[in-house]
């Protein structure tokens, strides 16, 4: 690793201060991606601002038709919280299913969603649920969020501090997980809402992306069987070791009939 | 220049102040600051479980921690756990549940089971193997692991 000099700033003005000074400067939260990255010497920088010492942005609250999430909220509790069980189990079953218990236990979902992984499995919950990111600045449509490979709308220096869901009336995730990190080797988040039905497909492309098709298909009817036609085009697919964009195209149809599943079973 | 931060936490009871590098690992300050060498790096990858300490009693990856992370909790390790004469309840299932081969995933096998079983006294074989997709053995095969912590939880919620 290379050497950086640590700041743990205790207000958000101070994280933004610090930030302005080095521009080289990193935000460190969970540290789950970060830390392993600095460890291979991918990145250098000069200095990391730790957010671990605002316990402001940790923290769920559910009410007026939303769940909302601050950034240092950790994976391992918005699995575990009741609240978010009750109100959007959907996306509890999500965060239960990143990584390993240790992942959990310090990743968070400011972390997940600024990193931008096209494997990970917020985004999915992100776009799908047509969430809305909270900033030190500004607030930012899910569809306007994510722009493309480990990339993101946030500016030099913007600081997460929460995520804010509308609560759907019925919502479903599945992924088929690399078998080693659980990464989404193809991951579909499904949500109905009076505002209509989403369907958010990540792990498969660049980015995280939505599926008109389907949408269609499920606000005309929303069960499995409606979507069972609609075929998604491998050419914008990824393809790795992992799987091939033909098999991944394939995935998205299966973990979508299974989140629709979810979502009426829930 | 590059300014060492001053941590303090406590380590398996006892307080520890030291000065450290910003990039120094928590598992590298346990393993080569304090001599601690019963937690183990398996990978580069965040992936193996064998550095598993307990972090305010939760167990977390110290190989994916800086040291300065930790300042002010708690931290245990394996070292913290028992003693050869007194084995903790954990310890002792994988002894006689023969939950080992070479030992070098075993540490981070017994305090992730251990995080596990305090919430679990009674688990099943699925959850502990849900449980344990963070840890990696290359030896066993995973079966006796599994019996292990079946019996250390239960052992646990006895003691
Ligand atoms: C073994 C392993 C398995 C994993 N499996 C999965 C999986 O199955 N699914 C999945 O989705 N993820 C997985 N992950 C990734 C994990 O979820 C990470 O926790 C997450 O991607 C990053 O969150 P973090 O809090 O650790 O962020 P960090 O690593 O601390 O930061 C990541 C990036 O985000 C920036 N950042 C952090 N917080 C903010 C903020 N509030 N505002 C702006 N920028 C910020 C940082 O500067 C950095 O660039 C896995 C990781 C590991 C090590
Ligand atoms: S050494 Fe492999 S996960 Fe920490
Ligand atoms: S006993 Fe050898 S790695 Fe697990």
């Amino acid at each position: 690793m290379y050497a950086f000099d640590y700041h743990k700033p205790r207000s958000l003005a101070e994280a933004t201060a610090l930030l302005n000074a080095n521009p080289e400067a990193r935000l460190l939260a969970g540290g789950m991606t970060l830390i392993p990255t600095l460890k291979q010497r991918l990145a250098s920088p000069s200095d990391l601002v730790d957010l671990g010492g605002l316990p402001d942005l940790a923290g769920i609250f559910v009410g007026d038709g939303e769940v909302r999430i601050g950034a240092m909220t950790t994976h391992a509790t918005v699995a575990h919280s009741a609240e978010v069980r009750a109100a959007l189990p959907a996306l509890a079953a999500l965060a239960e299913g990143i990584g390993d218990p240790q992942v959990r236990h310090r990743g968070t979902i400011g972390g997940s969603i600024s990193n931008a992984d096209p494997a990970a499995d917020y985004p999915a919950g992100v776009v799908g649920l047509g969430a809305t990111v909270v900033t030190d600045r500004r607030e930012i449509a899910a569809d306007n969020f994510f722009t493309g490979m480990f990339e993101t709308a946030l500016e030099p220096g913007e600081i997460v501090r929460q995520v804010r869901f509308p609560i759907p009336e019925a919502a479903g995730y599945a992924k088929f997980p690399n078998p080693a990190s659980r990464y989404a080797v193809a991951g579909v988040f499904v949500a109905r809402a009076a505002g209509g039905v989403r369907v958010a497909v990540t792990g498969a492309g660049p980015s995280v992306f939505r599926v008109p098709e389907m949408e269609a298909a499920l606000t005309a009817s929303f069960t499995p069987e409606a979507i069972a036609s609609v075929l998604v085009d491998a050419d914008d697919l990824n393809t790795d070791l992992h799987a091939t964009a033909a098999y991944r195209a394939h995935l998205v149809g299966v973990m979508a009939a299974r989140a629709v599943t979810s979502a009426l079973e829930s | 220049m590059i300014d060492t931060v001053t941590v303090m936490f406590s380590v398996n009871g006892n307080d520890v102040s030291a000065a450290v590098e910003p990039r120094t690992l928590l598992v590298t300050f346990l393993r080569e600051h304090l001599g601690l060498t019963g937690t183990h790096i398996g990978c580069d990858t965040s992936q193996c479980g064998a550095c598993v300490v307990h972090l305010d009693g939760r167990s977390v990856k110290s190989c994916t921690m800086l040291a300065v992370q930790a300042d002010g909790q708690a931290v245990t390790t394996i070292e913290g756990l028992g003693t050869p004469e007194k084995l903790h309840p954990m310890q002792a299932a994988f002894n006689e549940n023969h939950g080992l081969q070479c030992g070098f995933c075993t540490p981070g096998m017994i305090m992730s089971a251990v995080d596990f079983a305090q919430g679990n006294p009674s688990p099943t074989p699925h959850e502990v193997r849900e449980w344990l997709e963070g840890n990696i053995c290359r030896c066993t095969g995973y079966h006796n692991i599994v019996a292990s912590v079946e019996a250390g939880a239960r052992a646990m919620a006895k003691a």
